[in-house]
């Protein structure tokens, strides 16, 4: 059992890494590096934005 | 891109639970491993002596760190500060402090997660623990690039039922009848106490670290908190009373159930301590107690490490594409996925006692630098010149004692691990000159500085 255990983990961290690595891509190349890389220090956003997962 | 925002920032959704999720959930696994070290250096009433003297240290640090960060908040914390108190230098180092110290600690949390497995299964099923490594990184780091809120919800669940676990062991052995459960009379003895003298207490300071080690990582939610001014100091504070109470509960438990001798070798002080009573339920309790603060520990490092990587990119004191904020989550993902094979590949490659190492000597560091800087902090910017969200009491008081602390730890450390200090310190001062003579011609000097105060006092 704990060899499949362990055999499930490699997989599933392997299977969220390609996930992120994906939507990496996918977003870098969706989106303007410019407005990626917007953020500024010391701005305060408006606390009424909603927040989806 | 018509149609899509020009602008991006990360969100600002956190309130005081959070915060105090983040910070006792990067520390309260050092109740669970770690702290016992002490009692290895010097008996069981060293590691008693480090709780309260590094207790006090701690004290200061969130006491310091509550002022000051209620004013610069910023994500980046501790770097945030340097850079508008102190200046870009410090600042460069601050910040490369706070990326090592954590995600050190994330490996030391992904190693002690993975051995435990390892131990559980037992030597028979031949299993290492480098799976349970991957799949306990990979899951932290995908929950922080989805967003800060639910990483930091999940945080706060796991890290109530971690303190809920040791509270549940304390009240099980029966605290108020020494002798029926506990046998602190029998483990610690005048003998026994302090067996290598006042010099092991000193050494035992270095691992004492571990029982509060993080703590100061709340300042990195500053600028993702609704009110940073009010929720920092409070989750700051709060957390540090929290684990007060949570370390010298595990002291006198472990204590009066472990020899000093086991108590200073095992990596699983808690758990042990539950085997000892004889119960499967108490076992089993603080099992998934100790998995559930190594969790929560790496969940917090990685969302700490990654805010501080972002804020230097954002401030060009490194290449500015760290900086990118995700469109959809809101967060610091280049980062996020930066320190990832960073962190794998030392979980792979270093033991326990190193990557422990390595972070400690990157949070003394902090720590000394927080000394001088608030003292400079109410030097430059004295009370009533600009707005804080708390003026911490008795200054300069904390600022000396954690100062004064600090390069006794510095004395400790250099007992047990001198070398790594030395090449720490080597590291430190090698990237220092690469930023100053190189990379500061990259900084975009003016937009660095973002707080609207007043010129410094005597300037």
């Amino acid at each position: 059992m704990w060899h499949m255990l362990s055999n499930a983990a490699w997989v599933i961290g392997a299977a969220l890494i390609l996930w992120m690595l994906w939507d990496w891509w996918k977003t870098d190349t969706t989106h303007s590096e410019d407005m990626l890389t917007s953020s500024r220090e010391g701005e305060i956003e408006a606390v009424s934005e909603k927040h989806k997962i | 891109m018509s149609g899509e925002k020009s602008h991006l920032a990360l969100l600002r959704i956190l309130g005081p639970i959070h915060v105090w999720a983040l910070g006792v959930g990067i520390v309260l696994v050092g109740e669970f491993t770690g702290w016992n070290f002490s009692a290895d250096k010097g008996g069981a009433l060293a590691a008693l002596i480090a709780c309260w003297v590094i207790g006090l240290l701690y004290t200061a640090v969130a006491m310091i760190d509550s002022e000051v960060t209620s004013t610069v908040a910023a994500a980046g914390g501790q770097y945030a500060q340097a850079k508008h108190i102190v200046g870009p230098l410090m600042a460069f180092n601050v910040a490369l402090y706070l990326v090592f110290a954590y995600t050190m600690l994330e490996v030391s949390n992904a190693i002690l997660v993975g051995d435990l497995m390892v131990a559980t299964a037992g030597p028979d099923a031949g299993i290492e623990r480098h799976g349970f490594v991957v799949l306990m990184i990979a899951v932290l780091c995908f929950l922080n690039y989805r967003g800060v809120l639910v990483t930091l919800n999940i945080n706060f669940v796991i890290t109530a039922l971690a303190f809920l676990s040791i509270i549940i062991l304390f009240f099980s052995v029966q605290p108020w009848s020494q002798g029926t459960v506990l046998q602190l009379g029998k483990m610690v003895t005048p003998e026994n106490a302090l067996p290598y003298g006042w010099l092991g207490v000193l050494a035992s300071f270095q691992f004492g670290i571990w029982y509060y080690l993080g703590i100061e990582g709340t300042t990195q939610a500053a600028e993702e908190v609704r009110s940073p001014a009010r929720s920092l100091p409070f989750g700051t504070m709060t957390g540090m009373i929290t684990l007060l109470i949570g370390a010298t509960i595990t002291w006198y438990v472990c204590a009066s159930m472990l020899p000093w001798e086991y108590l200073g070798f095992t990596f699983f002080p808690l758990y042990d301590a539950a085997k000892m009573t004889g119960s499967a339920s108490l076992e089993f309790l603080l099992f998934w107690g100790t998995v559930l603060a190594g969790v929560a520990s790496a969940n917090g490092c990685i969302n700490d490490a990654s805010r501080a990587w972002f804020s230097l990119g954002r401030d060009r004191y490194l290449p500015a594409w760290f900086s990118a904020v995700h469109p959809t989550y809101r967060t610091p993902y280049r980062s996020i996925l930066f320190l990832l094979p960073i962190a794998l590949a030392f979980a792979f490659i270093s033991d326990l006692n190193q990557a422990i190492t390595f972070s400690i000597l990157s949070g003394v560091l902090q720590y000394t630098f927080m000394s001088i800087n608030v003292m400079m902090f109410r030097k430059k910017w004295p009370l009533g010149s600009i707005r804080r969200g708390y003026v911490h009491p008795f200054h300069p008081l904390p600022a000396l004692i954690l100062l004064v602390l600090c390069i006794i730890t510095y004395g400790a450390v250099f007992l047990g691990y001198g070398s790594q200090l030395i090449a720490m310190v080597a590291f430190y001062l090698v990237v220092s000159l690469w930023f100053h003579f190189y990379r500061y011609r990259y900084v975009q000097r003016g937009a660095q500085f973002s707080m609207p105060w007043p010129r410094p006092s005597g300037y």
